[in-house]
This record gives structure tokens, C-alpha cells and sequence, in this order.
């Protein structure tokens, strides 16, 4: 095995600008791409292929110290390929493809020893599979990671507090209601409260697409929260499914203004605050 | 500091939590505040719990005993200036104090003390005495 192993080294190093280019021939076969220049990808496969022959040269472990040049440089490509939109098993082959131009070399170098052949050709199926596996575990890590920042960022953004008059605000609320984001949208309902010193508080639901009684315990909390501040709650935009769903839950929201829309939400709201709409005759062509 | 004081405004007694409530403190001034409104005839009790960072059950339930209480002894009381924070957690402790009144600022509180005894306007009531 430690021959197979400084042949592998030996190969990687050898003929370093031929295995450069077959391995971007095979590239280019597996399909040529727009995404990504020509130059690029041969900057890309140069450097991987120096720090490969690096760390073949001291051993054939790749979760080794060694080795480690060569992971971060794969996750960095891979890192890149996942912005740039690449699928996953294009970047797999990326590095999958480099197996057949080793393969040949290992065969013309060892053709005479069939034994040393199959534990070379073992000993670098084994690196590049390590490889692409590991390079598949970046991609999917950078993809988790846009995606864990675009659910913050939904979150920020799908809860505004809106100041409707003096003393009235609303929220309204898009999207599922889970313990999390209640919590959001709770905490951020009652600031504005204590800022603006408003007395009422108007919950739209209009935009949540389900209640079950977990939402709807959830919006009890917020409620008795609002009025433990000192101000009432209003809870408007109940679509008559909804109203359904919540009767035959059997949730009870006695105690809790409900109004089928927000302006007969507002509506009541003025009311309580004071105020009254009035039409006003209309100028003609003012 | 082992009392909170109480000052008479008034019909009205206002009690200002500054510091953050013990238990010991708590039971203190149930017994300053019941004395008090025994003593001097208080219609009405503002408790300003706005300096109050911390809660936990035991003081939730002391805010709402001492507001039953005090209606027992025919005194309305009204909760003024509860953060935010604090009402998340007494809601999470599953104390919703239903039978407390509540208002957003001292200002506000007084405001609803005085409709609720039925007295429209402070010069009003002045004026009468």
C-alpha cells in the first residue's frame, strides 16, 4: 500500500501540466459551461492539482493535517459554485472527473505489476471519492446557510407594526404563526406600544392561511399581554373558514374583540379612542 | 430601601415600585398599602410598576391579590406602566391577572380611575369639594 501510495504522489506530481489538461478535456466534455470562463477553471484545477501533489506526498489520508490545504481550497471552489448556481452533482463531478485522467496514469505507470496496479488504483478512488464528498458537503452547508439568512430575514420583514391613527396601531400578520416568530412579533408589538403610548392594538390575520390551536393560543398570549400593558387588543380579518376552524377547536375568544376586517376594526377603534368619520359634502372641481 | 412609599394624592393613593420586589418587600407593602387605604379612605390605588424589570410568579400574584384587596376595601386599583418584557413573562407564566385593571401611563391611569368613580374632570371634582 505505501508503494501504491508514493506512486499516486509520484503520478500527481510527475506530469503535472498533462494531467492539467485532460482533466479540463474531461471537464469540458461533461459539458461546457457559461458560467464559469475557461481561464477561471484553469486557475481553479492549477491550484487544486499543486496542493494535491503536496499533500499526496505525505500521506493518502484525507482528514488528515496534511490534507488540509486541499479541503479548504475545495470548499472555497464549492462555496463559489453554490452562488454562482451550480447543482450539486455538477460540482461532484467537478471533482469526480479528475478519476479518469489518474486512473490511465496509473495504468501505463504500473502496467507491469498487476498487484500494485489494483492498490493504486484503490488508493486514488478512495482520495478522490473523500474529495468529492467532502466538496458535496460544502455546496449543501453554503445552501443551508442562504437558507437559514433568507428565514431571518423573512422573519424581520413579515412583521411591521403600522401606526394607523393617534393611538391606534395594527399589525398585520402574513404567513404561519409558530412559537418563534409570535414571540417577534409580540415583543415588537409591545415596544411600539410603550413609543407610542397607543391604547389600541389591532391584530389583522387577514394574511395567516391556518389556525390550529396552537396559533390560536399564541394569539391569546398576545392579547392578555396587551392588556396586562394597559391597552386593548382587536383581532380582525377572521375569514369565515377560520371562524369555523376555531369554533369547532373549540378555542374560546370570549373576552377578545373580533371583527371580520380591518376597517370595521378601525372603525371600533376610533370609536373607543373618541373620534368619529364623517362624510363631508364634496367640492365639485376644486 | 425596606418600604415602598405610598403617597396620597388626593382620593388617590399612588404607589411607585422602584427597586426590584422581594418577596419580603412584596408582603410589606400589602400590609402598608391595606392600612393605608383603611386609614385614609382611598377611592382609588395607582400602583406604577414602569421601574419593574423583574417578575416572577409569586410578585404576579401579589399584584394581583393586592388589587383584590384593595377592592375589598372599596378601593379600584389600576396596574400603570407595565414593559413590555414583564408582560411577556407573566404571560408565559400563565398569569393573564384577569381581574386587574390596567392602563399604559400614570396620566392614563388616572384618567380611568376617575371615569370609573364617575367623575369627569379633575376641576369638576375640585370645584364640588
Amino acid at each position: 500500500m505505501a508503494d501504491a501510495r508514493a506512486k499516486t504522489a509520484e503520478i500527481l506530481r510527475s506530469d503535472k501540466t498533462a494531467l492539467l489538461d485532460d482533466w479540463m478535456a474531461g471537464l469540458r466534455k461533461v459539458g461546457g459551461d457559461q458560467r464559469i470562463s475557461d481561464a477561471e477553471l484553469k486557475a481553479q484545477v492549477n491550484g487544486l492539482l499543486s496542493l494535491l501533489a503536496d499533500a499526496a506526498g505525505q500521506n493518502t489520508d484525507v482528514a488528515s493535517e496534511a490534507w488540509r490545504p486541499v479541503r479548504e481550497n475545495l470548499e472555497e471552489i464549492s462555496r463559489a459554485r453554490a452562488l454562482q448556481g451550480f447543482s450539486s452533482a455538477e460540482t461532484a463531478m467537478f471533482v469526480l472527473s479528475l478519476k479518469q485522467p489518474l486512473f490511465s496514469r496509473a495504468r501505463t505507470a504500473l502496467a507491469n505489476d498487476a498487484q500494485a496496479m489494483a492498490d493504486g488504483t484503490w488508493a486514488i478512488n478512495d482520495i478522490v471519492d473523500a474529495l468529492g464528498i467532502h466538496t458535496v458537503k460544502a455546496f449543501q452547508k453554503t445552501r443551508e446557510d442562504v437558507i437559514m439568512r433568507q428565514q431571518e430575514e423573512m422573519l424581520e420583514l413579515s412583521t411591521p407594526v403600522v401606526k394607523l391613527w393617534d393611538g391606534v396601531i395594527a399589525l398585520p400578520m402574513i404567513g404561519t404563526l409558530d412559537s418563534a416568530r409570535t414571540q417577534i412579533v409580540m415583543e415588537s408589538l409591545l415596544q411600539k406600544l410603550v413609543d407610542t403610548g397607543s391604547e389600541i392594538a389591532i391584530i389583522d390575520i387577514t394574511g395567516v392561511p391556518t389556525v390550529d390551536t396552537l396559533v390560536a393560543q399564541h394569539l391569546l398570549k398576545a392579547v392578555t399581554a396587551i392588556r396586562l400593558m394597559g391597552a386593548e387588543c382587536i383581532i380582525s380579518g377572521i375569514r369565515p373558514q377560520i371562524a369555523q376552524t376555531i369554533v369547532h377547536l373549540g378555542v374560546d375568544l370570549q373576552g377578545v374583540t373580533t371583527k371580520a376586517t380591518l376597517a370595521d376594526a378601525l372603525a371600533i377603534a376610533l370609536k373607543r379612542v373618541g373620534l368619529t368619520v364623517s362624510r363631508v359634502k364634496p367640492t365639485l372641481g376644486a | 430601601m425596606d418600604r415602598i412609599p405610598i403617597l396620597r394624592m388626593g382620593d388617590f393613593l399612588l404607589v411607585t415600585i422602584q427597586v426590584d420586589m422581594h418577596d419580603r418587600l412584596a408582603r410589606t407593602l400589602q400590609d402598608d398599602l391595606t392600612e393605608k387605604i383603611e386609614r385614609t379612605g382611598a377611592k382609588g390605588v395607582l400602583i406604577d410598576i414602569s421601574a419593574l424589570e423583574l417578575v416572577d410568579s409569586y410578585i404576579g400574584r401579589m399584584i394581583a391579590n393586592t388589587s383584590a384587596m384593595a377592592r375589598i376595601l372599596d378601593a379600584q386599583t389600576v396596574v400603570v406602566g407595565m414593559r413590555p418584557a414583564v408582560a411577556i413573562t407573566l404571560v408565559e407564566l400563565g398569569l393573564s391577572l384577569s381581574g386587574v385593571d390596567t392602563a399604559l401611563t400614570v396620566e392614563r391611569g388616572m384618567q380611568r380611575l376617575r371615569t370609573r368613580l364617575g367623575r369627569t374632570d379633575s376641576a369638576d371634582d375640585h370645584h364640588q369639594e
